[in-house]
């Protein structure tokens, strides 16, 4: 397919027509509501579900009961929504449920504001609802890239059979960029339900099916939060994903950052390295699993001095790459909240501030020798 | 002379219905419940083609009795969970299982908005006017006067308001199709609910309404009552109260 210039909130609802998803429920939120009123007219010709429930409380639980009959579905919303939305993934996770969650972060907490912000990191992470689970969490940093996401988040909630969390500030709902759709007919990547053995189909010619997530017995609770954290295990091993930018051996410093912000962090890199500063930067794709190793790796590299993470928070992340580095390095911190998308002149002062500190201590201890 | 019998079976148990041990308490009606709708679900042979909606609620085990698929919501969710399992398998027959708790508390935004977009699934309120499951708390259903472990002294309608009719307030919605409030307390009762929850699940086979019965229903455990007592007082006082009648029609009234 030819590429096409498209809103990123409009390319997230086609991408998931195009990954084969038959029912999206949704409650109006800024800024992510384009993809609302996108499938309100694009499901039905596909022959989806189109629903507008009454909240995220109740949307998210249209989910629960959607997903348990086996086919692809899907949400998106903003922060205070999937704030809402937590007690229902709780559920779906402890049920063993495939669902796409889609957040196009706006700035928080409370009513927060309705302009850009990576501030639920902690929030898709580290949980949000109740109980031992994990959201698998892909963090998209181009338009492009929310497309290719969206058809995979489909098929790792499949493969894993436990809800998968989008997250992308309002920057990614907001912008227009060019992208290209897979050629497929959305028909083909729908499920097969007769291969779907723990959907609730219907009992004939089987035991029935349930779905639940009580175990009274602790024994079988414990066995089934075991069963997750196998499965949170095989995904640390097979699904780590991330991109290096101009990582090289003349780095001096290791920049992490994810989403639109490593972008802005791409042209501060592209800037000091025409004024003869080398630095490298590290975008996690996935921020569940973390890509641990492979930032310790990059980061213990005799050429680095310091690693910086660079977030639209008040720093979140920046406890993971804390974690993943082991003091192997120092790790500082630079970001903007409430809305405001650093600039590329405040990042790069914060680099060369850094920077110089660094020449400075090797200089002065230097001297002391 | 040796005199040939052949014997028939007149009652047995339904197919939707599993063949277990009880872990309800005695006086209990859920039980009853349960049989009325499995019969039901047979009545329309529809068994394999059926899922239950289970609440957070003394009920919540429903699948230990029930021969279909079997799906357990969050406390006062079902309706937006058989939402969302109904609007992507129109083809099945889906109901909802909710106590009072459930259904007229902590979910009455769900149960308020699946019934005025007129969900094609039913559901069955089971309203025992108490929190069962908790340990006998006070409901919203809960009457004036009633003592429970959260008001020791009497339902204090002046502090917290007077017991919510759920029937009345439905049916006061333009959408839902059939609304009617039964009891199971003595066979006469018994035999007019199981009427109207058979209507209720042939009216969603054919995908005419959403209905909702609600059945005034025992606890003689959190009431402080034997099994009879418990039948009486809900004869006299949960009744009088919650009037046994059928609220709205719109089948039979041409509607729909
Ligand atoms: C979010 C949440 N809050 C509270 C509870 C605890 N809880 C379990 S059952 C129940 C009330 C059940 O009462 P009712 O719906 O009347 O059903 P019954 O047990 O009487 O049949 C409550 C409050 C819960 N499981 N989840
Ligand atoms: S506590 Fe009440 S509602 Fe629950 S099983 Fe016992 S009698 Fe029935």
């Amino acid at each position: 397919m030819a590429r096409i210039l498209m809103k990123g909130n409009e390319a997230i609802a086609e991408a998931a027509i195009r990954a084969g998803a038959e029912g999206y429920f949704c409650y109006p939120i800024t800024p992510q509501s384009e993809v609302a009123e996108y499938l309100a007219k694009r499901m039905p010709e596909v022959g989806g579900v189109f629903l507008q429930g009454e909240s995220e409380v109740a949307v998210g639980n249209m989910l629960f009961g959607a997903a348990s009959t086996g086919k692809r579905v899907f949400t998106t919303s903003s922060s205070p929504g999937i704030s809402l939305m937590q007690e229902a993934i709780s559920y779906i996770a402890g049920a063993h449920l495939p669902v796409v969650f889609v957040n196009i972060m706006r700035a928080g907490p409370g009513l927060g504001g309705i302009l850009p912000a990576q501030s639920d990191y902690f929030q898709s992470v580290k949980g949000g609802g109740h109980g031992d689970y994990r959201l698998l969490v892909l963090a998209p940093s181009t338009v492009q890239e929310a497309v290719d996401l969206m058809m995979l988040a489909f098929d790792l909630a499949d493969k894993y059979l436990n809800p998968v969390m989008v997250i992308g500030d309002g920057l990614i709902g907001q912008m227009m960029e060019a992208v290209e759709f897979p050629d497929s007919d959305p028909k083909q990547n729908r499920v097969n339900l007769e291969e779907r053995k723990w959907a609730a189909t219907g009992a004939k010619g089987r035991d029935p099916v349930i779905i639940k997530s009580l175990f009274l017995d602790p024994l079988e609770l414990e066995e089934n939060s075991l069963l997750m954290d196998k499965k949170y295990e095989q995904m640390k091993k097979e699904e780590v994903r991330y991109e290096l930018y101009k990582v090289s051996a003349k780095n001096e410093l290791l920049v992490v950052s994810y989403g639109t912000v490593a972008r802005i962090c791409q042209t501060v890199i592209d800037e000091l390295e025409s004024e003869g500063v080398s630095v490298g930067l590290f975008r996690p794709i996935t921020l569940f699993p973390f890509p641990e190793k492979e930032i310790y790796r990059e980061a213990k590299k005799k050429n680095i001095k310091t690693v910086l993470t660079v977030e639209m928070s008040t720093g979140q992340m920046v406890e993971d790459v804390e974690r993943a580095i082991i003091g192997a390095k120092p790790v500082k911190f630079f970001g903007r909240t409430g809305g405001i998308v650093p600039n590329p002149e405040e990042i790069q002062g914060k680099v060369l501030e850094l920077i110089g500190s660094m020449k400075k201590r090797s200089t002065s201890s230097r001297k002391r020798k | 002379m040796a005199m040939t019998q052949s014997n028939t079976a007149i009652f047995s148990r339904p197919e939707s219905m599993q063949s277990t041990v009880t872990h309800y308490c005695p006086g209990c009606t859920h039980g009853v419940i349960h049989r009325l709708v499995a019969e039901a679900i047979d009545e329309i042979g529809a068994r394999d083609r059926t899922v239950g909606v289970a609440p957070v609620g003394c009920s919540v085990l429903a699948y230990n009795y029930f021969n279909c698929d079997f799906l357990e919501a969050a406390h006062g969710r079902a309706p937006a969970f058989a939402t969302g399992f109904k609007r992507l398998r129109p083809d099945m027959i889906v109901f909802t299982y909710q106590g009072d708790g459930d259904l007229a508390s902590i979910g009455m935004g769900e149960i308020v908005h699946a019934a005025n977009r007129g969900e094609k699934f039913t559901t069955i309120f089971v309203n025992n006017a108490v929190y069962g499951m908790t340990g006998g708390q006070m409901a919203p259903t809960t009457l004036p006067g009633q003592v429970t472990s959260t008001c020791p002294v009497g339902r204090n309608a002046n502090e917290v308001g007077y017991p919510i009719r759920m029937a009345e307030l439905l049916s006061t919605l333009v959408t839902p199709g059939y609304i009617e409030r039964v009891a199971v307390h003595t066979p006469k009762h018994i035999i007019n609910a199981r009427k109207a929850i058979r209507r209720a699940f042939q009216y969603q086979a054919e995908n005419r309404c959403y209905s909702m019965i609600e059945v005034l229903s025992t606890c003689p455990t959190n009431w402080g009552k034997t099994p009879e007592e418990a039948v009486k007082w809900l004869d006299k006082e949960m009744a009088a109260y919650y009037p046994i009648k059928c609220f709205k029609d719109s089948v039979r009234e041409g509607n729909k």
